[in-house]
């Protein structure tokens, strides 16, 4: 076999991935970079050049910056739900002898494959005015009149950390399974309580799950704009709603583009961050 | 109670939480009421019925697997390339490239939608099909990469090694050795991105044209009005399609799987 030949062929069957990744992604993003410096004109077609409104206007008109504060905070809270509500069926299930795990395994995974829109709308049912929650407590007479229950931040959070924590619950399976049970069974032989065992041993190593299902978690629910408009109400906007609405709605090209930009620097520094702590391959393992 | 009866009951009500909205999305769309909503007054078909007679979701059904169909084939066959290049070949610049080939999933689908559709239509191409399925093959790409790689890395390469100390060429080897080894990962890349794709609504909502419906958008532009019966029953059958076909998948894959070991 010629040498050369074999060196080339890793790119040859690269190519056509690499190809669809930087035509698709870098190359567009790179565009849309440009394309916020452009200016939108009354007449139809956005002028180019460098004019600095749009970030002028996305930089200081605290309507943005607002907006920007509310989607991180909701994002936030969703991830420390989903770390609370995730962690411990996680455990549960990593730690349990019985025969039932794959059962269990499978109920955890089989959320994944349900419709995001149909999950998000099924609360519908259940917090509506005539839903289930308000039907049965007028049933039993505990209330008189229809609780609010839909439409606010609660009830986006709450389909939010309904949607991701299928993935924080898989992120710290795998990590806990993959803790070595000879560990612990050394650190109760030293005198180690369970909750000592727990704390030192298992809540350490699993650290990497439960980092890796957080960024999962915070960045999934940042950058959503279909919960906002399901289960919020008019003041429920989160920043993804606005890139939405300059881009679909006002056709401001140029505005959508420098939102959009200052969505993936925050996210994305997020995503740095988390890489030097952890690194981006810990997400690969949940595939294994 | 000990603290492992507290776990299991706390893991109970988590469970509880995750299904209890969808058995009601079931449960209500048997509601023979007018209103999707309780109480429930009886029980009949007649809501499938009605989806059955209604034009625009057959068609949301027809666009939603065609494009489903299309990005598994596509991202399946660049996904099985590239971690062929990534796992059995050593290069400059591969964990760059392993990088970026899972930027799509770490780039916000909003801003990746954003991107698309503004650079390919400054490129003069309209909203239409083949803009949804290049969106769709690219934020489906680095899911079936990460699950192909993780099959390949486990088989051993003493195999192909064998093949090709016996005289077949490359492509051969692939053909007759790594592919059928390969297949469980290969049956789970296209079910994987089937449903992404198939489930996608962030981007979709972008890129499609006016006029064109895919399900889940469909059920978002239904929304609007009101949660109708009509819903409740879309929903049930997209959870059964949905969770069905994985279900047969993975019990087709572990039956090859124990055939061929």
């Amino acid at each position: 076999m010629d040498g050369r030949a074999s060196a080339m062929r890793p790119w040859l069957l690269l190519s056509p991935a690499l190809a669809t990744v930087t035509l698709l992604l870098v190359v567009p993003v790179m565009f849309i970079l440009v394309y916020s410096f452009w200016l939108r004109t009354a007449t139809g077609a956005d002028t180019s050049g460098f004019h600095l409104d749009n970030w002028i206007e996305v930089l200081t008109d605290p309507f943005y910056r607002d907006i920007l504060f509310k989607t991180l905070r909701i994002a936030l809270v969703t991830t420390l739900f989903c770390i609370v509500l995730g962690y411990v069926p996680a455990y549960f299930i990593a730690m349990s002898r019985t025969g039932n795990k794959t059962l269990l395994l499978l109920l955890l995974i089989l959320p994944f494959w349900i419709s995001y829109i149909i999950r998000t709308m099924s609360w519908i049912n259940i917090l509506g005015a005539s839903g289930g929650l308000n039907s049965l407590l007028l049933t039993l007479g505990i209330i008189s009149e229809p609780m609010r229950l839909l439409y606010n931040e609660g009830s986006v959070i709450l389909g939010l950390v309904h949607f991701l924590l299928p993935f924080m619950v898989l992120n710290v399976y795998v990590s806990l399974e993959a803790i070595d049970r000879n560990l612990l069974d050394a650190a109760r032989s030293l005198g180690a309580s369970d909750l000592q065992a727990f704390r030192e041993v298992t809540l350490p190593l699993s650290m990497p799950g439960l980092a890796a299902g957080a960024l999962l978690c915070f960045v999934l629910s940042a950058g959503t704009y279909i919960t906002p408009v399901v289960l919020g109400g008019p003041r429920d906007a989160m920043f993804a709603n606005l890139v939405f609405d300059a881009i679909i709605t006002q056709l401001d090209w140029p505005l959508g583009s420098a939102l959009s930009i200052v969505l993936l620097v925050v996210l994305g520094s997020v995503v740095l961050v988390y890489n030097r702590l952890v690194g981006v391959g810990q997400i690969a393992k949940s595939f294994g | 109670m000990s603290g492992w009866s507290i776990i299991r009951l706390f893991t109970i009500v988590v469970y509880g939480f995750m299904f209890l909205p969808v058995a009601i999305v079931v449960l209500l769309s048997f509601n023979s009421s007018q209103f999707g909503s309780f109480p429930m007054e009886g029980v009949s078909l007649r809501w499938f019925g009605e989806l059955w007679n209604n034009d625009a979701i057959i068609r949301a059904f027809r666009v939603s697997f065609m494009l489903g169909a299309l990005t598994a084939i596509t991202s399946t066959v660049l996904g099985i390339l590239a971690a062929l290049a990534l796992v059995r070949y050593r290069f400059p610049g591969k964990s760059v490239i392993s990088t970026l080939m899972i930027a799509p999933i770490l780039v916000p689908e909003v801003v990746l939608a954003v991107a698309l559709l503004l650079f390919l239509r400054w490129l003069d191409m309209p909203k239409s099909f083949p803009l949804l399925l290049l969106g769709h093959v690219i934020f489906t790409l680095p899911f079936v990469l990460l699950v192909v790689q993780a099959r390949l890395v486990g088989i051993r390469r003493d195999y192909e090694e064998a093949a090709l100390s016996l005289g077949a060429n490359p492509v051969q080897t692939f053909f007759t050795i790594t592919l059928p080894l390969l297949m469980p990962a290969v049956l789970a890349g296209l079910l994987f991105a089937f449903t992404i794709s198939f489930d996608d609504i962030t981007g979709t909502m972008f890129w499609k044209p006016g006029g064109v419906e895919t399900v889940p958008t469909q059920i978002f532009a239904m929304l609007r009005n009101s949660i109708s019966p009509e819903i409740n029953a879309l929903g049930t059958v997209m959870i059964v399609l949905t969770v069905a076909l994985p279900l047969i998948g993975m019990a087709l894959a572990r039956r090859m799987a124990a055939r061929l070991r």
